[in-house]
């Protein structure tokens, strides 16, 4: 088998080596007992070769997730799969289950999004992977796998690898969970790695942790890897070319360093645009890509990303463009186009685009094509100039009682979720409040929503505390403080017709129904929603335009401040740069004030005034954004900035991380000192002395020039910097 | 490739197309509007409606427009079979099976369209005030239910049975409607805590909703599938009570009537004098099934997201 195997690969070979993995129009579609059938994957071709990074690239629904489950041979049997995908001299698409599963695992693992669903609760993590081990390699013992499968989550960094494999999946913390995944996809030495967005689920210093042991593991396999992902941050740093999939098809193909600079198809270059770039955050406006993916039931005939283009012509509506190379250019003269059919696609930069060649040329610039929004000009309203802010938190507290759980519960400890926490935002200032899932940010809102007296210290909203506010009082307070969710599908009544979830608001004000109903329809447009739609259910509606009913809601009773919880993280990356500006737009003809919760630092530094950075239910810094992004003080801020993604491979390639150990220490967790130096990179490199103080005394916020950081060794943060340029 | 290329060139200076928009010139529906309009085109709905309708019509007019009254004795035709006179016989004293059917029915209908409704009713409003309250008052609700879980009702409506020969039919229906809401409070209150969490609710909270339409307009509606399906079903559930309390004995008592006395009665002719049981139980059977095909039809108007509806 094998010898007719390399035989068969060696007749075929081109001069060049031949692709590991070789997808030929590959076409996946789900028929529908009712209606038409679900075109998900619409002819794609692309090639991996030996050691290849291959990150393929494209918002929910564009058929990233299933082209790679046809891969593994994983799709539903109601799928129908067309085309052809050799991998190593394998044709995959006529291999049955039986003979596909000595493959997967084996030759082509998988990482999958959900770390949790993808391991089995009730074995253990070693027994997992040794159980992959023993299934490809009947010659292994029980006790070799064992030891080999200690050793494999050594290599993913995992600490305490002997105790760890005897414990099971739910002890394990997400990325912790992730690396083991990783654990067991090389554990056979593959040649291929199908990673499906393995870091979505994960925290920004996890997922950089977690890229990390993915590049390592690459490296000591030597496996191809392919990583599915709608996050362009993530492929810039790692990978060696780039897919971007659109509405089932690939719409471009390039190394990637010419998708990033010189993106051909007018979908990558407003993608591009859009994303909020931490280095330029703040300084201009996003660019917004309006509409959304057609429908995979009923696509238009031509191009299908001819509804949103700015430049589309009629022969886009008509003529579906083909994958094609456009771009090389030889003195001057386009070299004659090849459409992609059986030849090689690796190192062509390939688009499918009708006006490609203008794009590649030069004659149509990308800053024509998707212009910056110009910002609006728009005269303050007369507010009253007092300088009261519109919130203050002083010193807030929120401990939860954690008991045994029993029939006579038991107070066993304390979960600190917010533990002296003081901030304070002007009229017409936004806070970035940004810190990893469970440092409390969640829980300081909740604490100000719900207003009811705080355990400790002091909530004053507009001057009122809270606390002492009578009922009356507090119902006019709520009329200036309201709150946009993260999900939007979670935070409007799916019962309600969403003119009557925007004027809720309204209605605990005794606005009338006249009143109301004009205010909604002034509302919805500001928004930028047709006024006609208020009667319409929120199932009809998209994710960013139920996101905008979410802030019309907010905005009803025309408050002060406007809670946005992770307002845009939920959304596809097109959609959010329209939905920031939005925001932006509102804050500066409303002058409304924000309290902006969220863990992307990009959109943060886009949006913020000040940004308060949180962990572990402490404030860590707090100052200007300018001043804290370009200066951090803190080594928590300042490994928070290095592991953000950057959409630019030069920058993302070139710049050094400072990656924390480990992930958040639960927060039940005493912690003598200081709560960050369990993780802190700084303190690993300092002198015993300078330890025993992090150890000993906890650090207060103290003021360095006009930000404050809580460490000891604010002025010693270089040494991490000098540290890492003399690491390899 | 080449003519793509040539029309593209041309196309460069082409004006920018209009974006179409669908203007939705859509007069403003209300919710009640469109559950109805979504009822309306089921053909189960009208299935179900129309035949409930005729049978209510039936067991209300239906008395006035027979000439034969239902307790007095033809004893020229003792335990007949169908004939012109006596349209679904006689039973062996004489007295009319059509005339008593209808009456049988008229109470049978009258305990089972109160009884279920109103044990929906309580549920619904323990059940979501326990899941939204929590705490104390949701400790004692919770204690009241499984108290009335472990009671067996069938015994104890045996065993207060003497009373009923004094109180009216009123008191069983309050009885039968008393024992049948604990289950579906039971669900109520777990959905209702689930959605307690939900972001919807907590902005209602954030907007300062009082309790009480918090419950009314997000919980109750976000449960109202259930609780219709419920209601509906509680109308078969207690019609069926009803009727096995009766057929016992236990229930409606004599001279009253009700489908499950006129069943007792005819089971013991089943085979032989088929008329006295076939035509109580057909009545009984397509009530029932009437009943259901509204439920299944308002569930589906009511939640967009259930049944034929989902995408």
């Amino acid at each position: 088998m094998t010898d007719l195997v390399t035989d068969l690969s060696a007749a075929g070979r081109a001069p060049r080596r031949s692709p590991l993995l070789r997808v030929r129009n590959l076409s996946v579609t789900f028929p529908q007992r009712s209606g038409p059938p679900v075109n998900a994957v619409r002819g794609i071709s692309y090639d991996v070769h030996e050691g290849e990074f291959l990150g393929i690239v494209g918002e929910s629904g564009s058929g990233k997730s299933v082209s790679s489950l046809a891969l593994m041979g994983l799709l539903p049997s109601s799928a129908q799969i067309s085309g052809s995908i050799d991998f190593d001299g394998h044709k995959l698409l006529d291999m049955n289950d039986r003979q596909l599963s000595g493959l997967r695992g084996r030759d082509i693992s998988m990482i999958f999004q959900d770390p949790l669903s993808a391991l089995t609760p009730v074995y253990t993590v070693g027994d997992q992977i040794a159980e992959a081990l023993l299934l490809h390699d009947a010659a292994l013992t029980k006790q070799a796998a064992r030891s080999r499968a200690v050793e494999l989550l050594k290599v993913v960094g995992i600490p305490a690898p002997e105790r760890r494999a005897k414990a099971f999946p739910h002890e394990f913390s997400g990325g912790m969970r992730q690396r083991a995944m990783i654990a067991m996809s090389i554990a056979n030495d593959p040649k291929l790695i199908v990673a499906d967005e393995p870091t979505t689920a994960l925290d920004v210093t996890i997922q950089a942790q977690i890229l990390e042991v993915l590049e390592k593991a690459k490296e000591l396999t030597g496996a191809a890897v392919v990583l599915i992902t709608h996050d362009l941050g993530v492929v810039a740093g790692h990978a060696d070319r780039i897919a971007v999939m659109y509405a089932g098809k690939l719409v471009e193909n390039g190394s990637t360093a010419d998708v990033f600079s010189e993106p051909h198809m007018p979908y990558s270059i407003g993608l591009l645009r859009s994303v909020p770039n931490m280095q330029t955050a703040g300084t201009q406006r996003l660019v917004p890509l309006e509409g959304r993916p057609p429908s995979l039931t009923a696509l238009p005939p031509g191009c299908p990303f001819a509804a949103r283009c700015p430049i589309a012509v009629d022969v886009c509506r008509e003529v579906e463009p083909l994958l094609a190379s456009h771009g090389t250019f030889v003195s001057g003269m386009t070299v004659p186009v090849a459409v992609v059919g059986e030849e090689d696609t690796t190192s062509a930069h390939l688009s499918a685009c009708h006006r490609s060649t203008e794009i590649a040329s030069g004659a149509l610039t990308r800053a024509d094509i998707f212009p910056r929004p110009e910002p609006l000009d728009v005269q303050h309203p007369a507010r009253p100039e007092d300088r009261t802010p519109v919130l203050t938190v002083t010193n807030l507290k929120r401990h939860f009682p954690l008991t045994n759980g029993g029939l006579f519960s038991r107070r066993i400890g304390t979960v600190r979720a917010v533990d002296g926490v003081s901030f304070s935002i002007q009229p017409g200032q936004t806070l970035g409040l940004v810190g990893e899932s469970g440092c409390g940010k969640s829980t300081t809102i909740l604490e100000i929503l719900e207003m009811t007296a705080p355990q400790a210290g002091q909530i004053l909203i507009d001057g009122t505390d809270i606390a002492r506010a009578s009922r009356a009082e507090r119902l006019r307070l709520r009329k200036d403080v309201q709150i946009v969710f993260q999900d939007p599908m979670a935070a409007i009544d799916p019962r309600l017709p969403i003119g009557e979830v925007i004027g809720e608001p309204l209605t605990v004000h005794g606005v009338g129904r006249a009143d109301r109903r004009a205010r909604v329809q002034e509302l919805l447009d500001l928004v930028g929603l047709d006024p006609q739609m208020a009667d319409r259910y929120p199932h009809e509606f998209s994710g960013g335009q139920r996101q905008r009913i979410g802030i019309a809601r907010a905005l009803a009773t025309n408050p002060r401040l406007v809670v946005l919880d992770e307002p845009v993280s939920a959304l596809d990356v097109s959609i959010q740069a329209g939905v920031i500006n939005l925001l932006e737009d509102l804050k500066e003809q409303l002058g409304l004030s924000y309290l902006f919760v969220a863990h992307d630092l990009a959109i943060v530094r886009q949006i913020a005034d000040t940004v308060a950075v949180m962990y572990l239910g402490r404030i860590v810094e707090y100052g200007p954004v300018a001043e804290v992004f370009a200066h951090p003080r803190h080594p928590y801020t300042q490994a928070l900035i290095s592991a953000a993604p950057i959409p630019d491979p030069e920058i993302e390639r070139s710049r050094t991380r400072v990656l924390l150990e480990g992930d958040l220490p639960s927060p039940t967790e005493e912690i003598t000192g200081c709560n960050f130096r369990t993780r802190c990179p700084l303190y690993r490199l300092l002198d015993p002395a300078a330890q025993s103080l992090c150890a000993t005394i906890d650090p207060p916020l103290v003021a360095h020039d006009g930000v404050d950081a809580a460490c000891h060794h604010v002025d010693r943060n270089q040494i991490i910097d000098s540290a890492l340029a003399f690491t390899p | 490739m080449s003519i793509v290329e040539g029309a593209s060139a041309t196309l460069i200076a082409g004006p920018e197309p209009e974006p179409t928009t669908v203007v939705l010139a859509r007069k403003p529906l209300s919710r009640g509007r469109l559950i109805w309009n979504r009822l309306a085109h089921t053909p189960r709905f009208w299935i179900g409606a129309v035949a409930m309708a005729l049978i209510v019509i039936w067991a209300v007019f239906g008395p006035l427009l027979y000439p034969v009254d239902a307790f007095s004795r033809d004893p020229l035709n003792m335990g007949m079979g169908p004939t012109q006179l006596h349209w679904f016989g006689t039973n062996n004293i004489g007295q009319d099976i059509y005339a008593q059917t209808l009456i049988g029915l008229q109470k049978s209908l009258v305990i089972g369209l109160i009884a279920g409704p109103l044990g929906t009713l309580i549920a619904a409003v323990v059940g979501s005030v326990a899941g939204y309250v929590g705490g104390l008052v949701d400790g004692v609700l919770v204690w009241l239910i499984n108290l009335l879980l472990v009671l067996p009702s069938f015994i104890l409506l045996v065993i207060l049975s003497p009373l009923f020969e004094d109180l009216s039919w009123v008191f069983l229906t309050v009885f039968l409607a008393g024992f049948s809401w604990m289950i579906m409070a039971q669900v109520v209150r777990s959905q209702t805590r689930s959605l307690r969490n939900r972001d919807f609710v907590k902005a209602a909270r954030f907007m300062g909703v009082p309790m009480p339409t918090i419950l009314a307009r997000h919980i109750i509606p976000n449960v109202a599938s259930l609780l219709i399906i419920d209601a509906t079903l509680g109308v078969v559930a207690m019609i069926m009570a009803e009727t096995s309390l009766s057929y016992f004995g236990f229930g409606i008592r004599a001279p009253d009537v009700s489908l499950g006395t006129l069943l007792s009665e005819g089971t013991a002719a089943a085979v032989t004098r088929p008329w006295l049981f076939v035509f109580p139980a057909g009545v009984l059977i397509a009530t029932l099934f009437a009943v259901s095909l509204i439920g299944d039809a308002l569930r589906d108007a009511v939640d967009p997201t259930s049944g034929v509806n989902r995408d």
